[in-house]
């Protein structure tokens, strides 16, 4: 254990450990997926429409993977539905589980039952054996999809879309504000700090269904709606953009106001936080795609080039929104409350809190994404099922 | 008609989330204790639990009455301060019935490191070693008896 200085007896060990630093950056992924979606559903914006049920189905899948990191960190993931029995309310983190279940339950499921209603009754109808019994148990019995019926959908969804972006942003912002209401901590306190997790959120969410939308047509061997993309890629500079700009307004006002804690957490980014702070948050993480995706908007560039500059742009700024969490969760915890000390965060590989379990937190959500996209196919009706099948619902309608 | 038609999937939906609330309030009702938030945000029952419960340290005023050579060896050195069960673990069980219940042999090159593993959150006074480079594999009271820690080193300087 590498410290320098002085640190009192319970810091220079750290209590966060990698685990903390996936559990925001997966809930972020969350919120930014269904913000995606939701330009479509509220913001009428429809060149985004090939990426809505992907988008939702995104979110879903990391959202049921968002509580693990947690609970593998605290020990007796048993005892997380204690929360729910006998809530602490004065405990921001005890009350966050009843913003994820009002996210997972009234938001979320919801949109995406009411959006697949009609796929759900269609294949309830067309598939066979154990599909059709889980089908058969979606559609709750009703097999209405009349123009009526769906109108209703559209309407209800609309409205669970409405609501569903302030619980988005309920979700990521209370845990930036979990952080930012740590008074005792400088690198954390700030009231900025839920809007910029917000933002970074966005930023991250965009990102992934982007690099997502991206890999599944690759694989499906469909061609990329280039329209729909050029959009995606526009709203990622502009979240971008604003996101930058909030952590430099961030960063100024500490520079200006310089408090006690200043010198400390100044050396600190010119040291132990150099590499994940400035030069992969940063310059690797956030300039060098926010040059890619202005580059786009300044020059005329073919289709191929433009794949490939928002696939490299969308991969930096996850590593970049993944260098943010690490710097915020790790780097306050870097350095003594007394300033006078420093301490190092050694990651173990295949420990309970080691590398391994976090990458493969991370990998999770993807064959839960995958599974979901067999159970409810994101992609137009037409694309999604075998000619065979396809015929027989063409001839049943 | 149609309206009512059109909309019944919603109370469909609406009646599954209804049932969900609805076990979950029995569920709540069947596990929570019926004394929690009797006195505070735990429960009531557990103080009077606890209240029955055996002690299982004797304290080291029942150690000193057999051990009276031991107790008189550790009130000379800098393990004083330190009370027999920090070390032997509670033996309430061994002090009232000594001939049967046997306290077990400490395996000192783990146990006196709990304390005395270099660590810097100790104040830099305080006796502390690396356990790999510092006799590493050999039991401590080899060296150092554990009553009286600083015996054999003020014998042997």
């Amino acid at each position: 254990m590498q410290v320098q200085g002085y640190m009192y007896p319970n810091e220079y060990e750290l209590a966060w450990s990698i685990l903390i630093v996936v559990y925001p950056y997966i809930t972020g992924l969350v919120a930014g997926a269904f913000i995606l979606a939701s330009l479509e559903r509220v913001f009428h914006v429809e060149a985004v429409k090939p990426t809505y049920r992907l988008a939702l189905l995104t979110a879903l899948a990391f959202l049921l993977v968002a509580p693990l990191p947690l609970q593998l960190h605290l020990g007796h993931p048993e005892r997380s539905f204690e929360m729910y029995l006998t809530p602490h309310r004065t405990s921001a983190m005890a009350m966050f589980g009843f913003v994820y279940l009002w996210y997972l339950m009234a938001v979320l499921v919801l949109e995406i039952w009411l959006d697949y209603r009609r796929d759900i009754v269609l294949l309830s109808q067309r598939t066979r054996g154990w599909r059709r019994a889980i089908y058969r148990a979606l559609t709750l019995g009703s097999s209405n999809i009349s123009a009526g019926a769906l109108a209703v959908d559209e309407r209800a969804g609309y409205i669970v879309t409405v609501v569903g972006i302030p619980s988005a942003l309920l979700l990521h912002g209370y845990v930036g504000f979990i952080f930012g209401s740590v008074k005792a901590n400088p690198w954390w306190s700030s009231p900025l700090m839920p809007v910029v997790f917000i933002f970074s959120a966005m930023v991250s969410g965009i990102a992934a269904v982007l690099l997502i939308y991206m890999f599944t047509t690759w694989v499906r061997k469909r061609a990329l709606d280039m329209r729909c993309l050029d959009t995606i890629a526009r709203y990622l500079l502009y979240t971008f953009l604003i996101d930058f700009s909030l952590e430099m307004l961030d960063l100024v006002h500490r520079i200006y106001e310089a408090n006690e804690s200043f010198r400390s957490l100044d050396f600190m980014v010119h040291t132990r936080l150099y590499l994940s702070q400035i030069v992969i948050q940063i310059y690797i993480g956030t300039l060098l795609p926010l040059a890619l995706l202005g580059l786009v908007q300044v020059i005329k560039l073919g289709a191929t080039a433009r794949k490939r500059i928002y696939a490299c742009a969308g991969s930096l700024a996850l590593v970049g929104i993944f260098a943010m969490r690490w710097n915020v969760v790790i780097g306050g915890q870097l350095f003594s409350k007394s300033f006078l000390g420093y301490t190092t965060y050694k990651l173990a590989f295949a420990t309970r809190e080691g590398l391994l379990p976090a990458i493969l937190l991370m990998l999770l959500p993807l064959p839960i994404l995958w599974g979901l996209t067999k159970l409810l196919p994101p992609w137009p009706e037409r694309e999604a099922e075998p000619a065979g099948e396809n015929r027989a619902a063409t001839l049943s309608l | 008609m149609n309206r009512w038609r059109n909309g019944e999937h919603l109370l469909r939906v609406a009646l599954v989330y209804g049932l969900g609330v609805v076990a979950f309030v029995l569920l709540r009702m069947a596990l929570v204790p019926r004394s929690f938030g009797e006195f505070g945000h735990y429960r009531g029952n557990a103080i009077a639990e606890t209240a029955r419960q055996r002690p299982v340290f004797a304290g080291h005023q029942a150690c000193n009455l057999c051990h009276s050579d031991v107790a008189a060896l550790k009130r000379t050195g800098i393990h004083a301060g330190v009370h027999c069960e920090a070390c032997h673990g509670p033996q309430a069980a061994h002090a009232s019935d000594p001939g049967s219940v046997r306290p077990a042999r400490l395996a000192t090159a783990r146990l006196c490191v709990r304390c005395h593993a270099a660590n810097p959150a100790r104040p830099a006074a305080f006796p502390q070693i690396d356990p790999r480079r510092h006799n590493p594999g050999l039991p401590c009271e080899t060296c150092h008896p554990p009553h009286n820690p600083l015996q054999f080193l003020s014998q042997h300087s």
